[in-house]
């Protein structure tokens, strides 16, 4: 036990803030979604180490397994994978670091307050069924609300990605 | 219904999986090189020349024209004439090549040198299985190893063999009834020229040797 | 123990034994160690053995003979095939990402052999008895679409790219109806861990066992997950990123000799993990077919039918032709997504049913019969826009 911390947290912090640095700093964006997809993975350990196995998996399904690859195609169908010429610091960086460093302030204090005077020793088993039954049952309306959404988004992507159907017909003859 | 093909697609795999190991005949390939499939006549692969009878040097068709050189696409041929002349299978003297060098790994077997051959002294062989390890060297086959005779041309080629075979009996008679011919007029004109000054006559003009069978 | 049990349980009580020969603290690593050198050194011996009995089965498929110079009737072909694999030169192309491209296949390899562990072999043979076994084994399956764009990308190569991208839309689709059929035995019994389904699965009814493919919203359940399981392995008829005539080699044209050898192995190993949890879902995992067969070791029975479901799988490489980019995406959103949909509809029906007066043969027939009548009309609807005829041709006429 270093600081107070067991080694398995400590390597896993490591490998995640060091994935999102690299997320930040690197010049290959490409590059950049992989490491965050680095940070993603260590934030599931985290999960995992501290007994969450469905957020853990789902961090995984859903993060690495979508929003990855979600954010490597849009770099790539945007920008291509080119280098960027230009050296990646902006002129106002002292702005930047202010805003940062405010946010960063934010969360720790929430984090700090979120903290019970004295730590629980036994952590409640939190169950895949307690947490279905939970969310049929006290959290059903913001689980049909998400539902709502993801429809209108999967609806609004269609939408957008759908050929024009009257031009294309009378151009392009039968398809 | 929705399925219905690939149903019917997987019985018929089924089938043939099945029937591999039950009937032999089913096997569209052979088990190279222990069998072989045999090639059909009219296969080709890369020239060879021919010769009549038992000697290649001196049964050798060739006379060394040059044209099956100069029509060669890929230039594959290269030859050497002779400067002495030895009797063909009429009895006149021609060229023969001294060099007859043919480079298959250029030669496209297009058959064009066989095609223009006035002798009918280069065709197609059948051999196809000419690998070496000597990559320049040995893929260029000097006149020795181009040789082959009649006999073989016979064999792996039937039917073209015995039609060029007639056609050149054929000739041979033409040309020995020309000489019967040239010979009697000769004579004639001897007699003619005997009964005259008895001057002397050159003797009639006659094949100096006969090329035994062909 | 009689000598059935101990037969069924012998690779447990050799882990057992080996794991007693170290002190107390260190026995529980060494059992973990011990469980997943079986993995590591059992799938891929299987793995070599189906290239073999692929290479054959199409050979003979396609009525010739496979490779049978090495060794007899060609058993040693992966031997050479893997010395020949280690010994070719590993090509990098200059412009690549050296990197990216070194570690695509290796985040393949890895996601892969994660799969493994929440698989149960045989009884009290799963290497990790996870609460949410499931849905580790698909939260990894999905991390393989990230090394497939990887090593596409990494290429610096047109087709490589191309393919990497159809590899990952064609997985992302089927993603849907394979897990939304999986939902349906998850529905059922009441678990996501891998052991309680197979152990729910173990009894039998007279001599018939309770697997769930004998049930009809199991059977549709099966069918759309195999389905799906093809399109998600990149295996035929969906094997449209790695198509030889079409891409060369698609996302891994670019890579040579071990590496090559790499991605291969990956697929193949997702291939039997993929294979094995159909197994465990639908086809009662480590039980036995018939109850007065249940001599017969668990874990025998598990590679059984791990043997059937790849011999299924090569069958139907050689028997169907490639589906096309948007035939394949067609398939899977108007056909598979509606039908999982509705089995998870019918499965719902089938448990209510059978709790009330309408059980027995009654709710068999009524959830076929939903099934079977979507499927017709589903299919329907699917050929609807299909003009299957002889093509007319504008200038060749």
């Amino acid at each position: 036990m270093i600081f107070g911390f067991s080694i398995l947290f400590l390597l896993t912090a490591v490998v995640t803030v060091a994935g999102a640095l690299a997320a930040a700093l690197l010049k290959n964006l490409v590059h950049c979604a992989l490491s965050l997809t680095v940070t993603f993975a260590g934030l599931a350990l985290l999960y995992l180490e501290l007994g969450a196995q469905f957020i853990g998996f789902a961090q995984i399904l859903v993060y690495i397994g979508a929003v990855a690859i979600l954010v490597v195609f849009a770099i790539l169908l945007t920008r291509g994978a080119g280098v960027p010429e230009y050296r990646g610091y902006s002129s106002s960086w002292f702005f930047g670091l202010v805003i940062a460093a405010a946010t960063f302030a934010l969360l720790a204090w929430a984090v700090v307050k979120s903290l019970p005077a004295s730590l629980v020793s036994a952590t409640p088993a939190v169950s895949v069924q307690s947490i279905g039954t939970a969310l049929m049952s006290s959290y059903v309306l913001p689980l049909e609300i998400v539902a709502v959404l993801l429809t209108v988004a999967l609806i609004g992507a269609v939408i957008v990605a759908m050929p024009e159907g009257k031009a294309s017909s009378e151009k392009g003859g039968p398809q | 219904m929705l399925g219905e093909g690939m149903l019917k697609g997987l019985a018929e795999t089924a089938e043939n999986f099945a029937g591999s190991f039950v009937s032999k005949e089913r096997m569209t390939t052979v088990q190279y090189p222990e069998e072989r499939i045999a090639p059909i006549e009219n296969t080709r692969d890369f020239p060879f020349l021919i010769f009549d009878g038992t000697d290649p040097l001196a049964g050798l068709r060739c006379v060394a024209c040059q044209i099956c050189e100069k029509e060669c696409p890929p230039k594959c041929i290269y030859i050497t004439k002779s400067t002495d002349k030895k009797p063909d299978f009429v009895g006149k003297p021609q060229n023969y090549p001294t060099r007859f060098d043919i480079d298959i790994s250029v030669c496209m077997s297009c058959q064009i040198c066989v095609e223009v051959c006035p002798f009918e002294a280069i065709k197609m062989d059948t051999q196809f299985e000419l690998s070496t390890t000597d990559r320049f060297g040995g893929l260029l086959l000097d006149r020795d190893q181009l040789s082959r005779s009649n006999e073989y041309y016979n064999e792996i080629h039937p039917t073209e063999a015995a039609e060029v075979d007639a056609r050149l009996a054929e000739e041979k008679v033409k040309a020995e009834a020309k000489a019967k011919a040239a010979a009697e007029a000769a004579a004639a004109k001897a007699a003619a020229a005997a009964a005259a000054p008895p001057a002397v006559t050159a003797p009639p003009k006659e094949p100096i040797a006969k090329e035994p069978g062909a | 123990m009689s000598f059935v049990a101990k037969l069924d349980q012998i690779f447990v009580l050799l882990q057992h034994w080996i794991a007693g020969f170290f002190p107390l603290w260190l026995q529980p690593l060494v059992m973990i160690v011990l469980g997943v050198i079986a993995i590591v050194a059992a799938f891929p011996g299987i793995f070599a053995l189906t290239t073999v009995l692929e290479r054959k089965g199409l050979g003979r498929i396609q009525n010739r003979l496979g490779p049978n110079r090495v060794g007899p009737l060609g058993i040693l072909q992966p031997v050479a095939d893997g010395i020949k694999s280690l010994t070719k030169e590993d090509i990098v192309p200059l412009s690549a990402d050296a990197i990216v491209h070194f570690l695509a296949p290796l985040v393949l390899v890895v996601a892969v052999f994660l799969g493994f562990a929440v698989l149960p072999i045989g009884r009290n043979m799963v290497l990790v008895n996870l609460d949410a076994g499931l849905l580790f084994f698909f939260a990894i399956g999905a991390s393989t679409e990230l090394s497939i764009f990887m090593a596409g990308w990494s290429s610096r190569n047109k087709y490589s790219l191309l393919g990497a991208m159809r590899a990952v839309a064609q997985m992302i689709s089927y993603e849907v109806p394979l897990l939304l059929s999986s939902v349906v035995v998850v529905m059922i019994t009441g678990s996501l861990s891998t052991v309680k389904i197979v152990e729910a699965q173990s009894g039998f009814t007279g001599f018939l066992p309770h697997w769930y493919v004998f049930t009809p919203w199991g059977f549709a359940g099966f069918a759309l997950f195999v389905v799906a399981a093809l399109a998600e392995t990149n295996r035929s008829p969906f094997d449209l990123p790695e198509g030889e005539s079409e891409l060369v080699a698609g996302y891994f044209t670019e890579y040579s000799g071990f590496k090559f050898a790499l991605f291969f192995l990956g697929e193949y190993l997702g291939m039997f993990s993929i294979a094995g949890f159909a197994i465990t879902l639908f086809l009662g995992g480590w039980g036995a077919p018939f109850s007065f067969l249940e001599f017969v070791p668990s874990w025998a029975w598990f590679f059984l039918k791990l043997l059937g479901a790849i011999a299924f799988f090569i069958w139907l490489r050689g028997t169907m032709p490639r589906l096309r980019q948007d035939q394949l995406m067609n398939f899977a959103w108007k056909f598979m997504l509606p039908m999982a949909l509705l089995n998870l509809v019918v499965a719902g029906a089938w448990r209510f049913l059978g709790e009330g007066p309408l059980g027995g043969w009654v709710r068999w027939i009524i959830c076929s019969l939903v099934l079977l009548t979507a499927y017709v009309l589903l299919g329907r609807v699917l050929m609807r826009n299909q003009n299957l005829g002889p093509r007319s041709y504008r200038y060749a006429d």
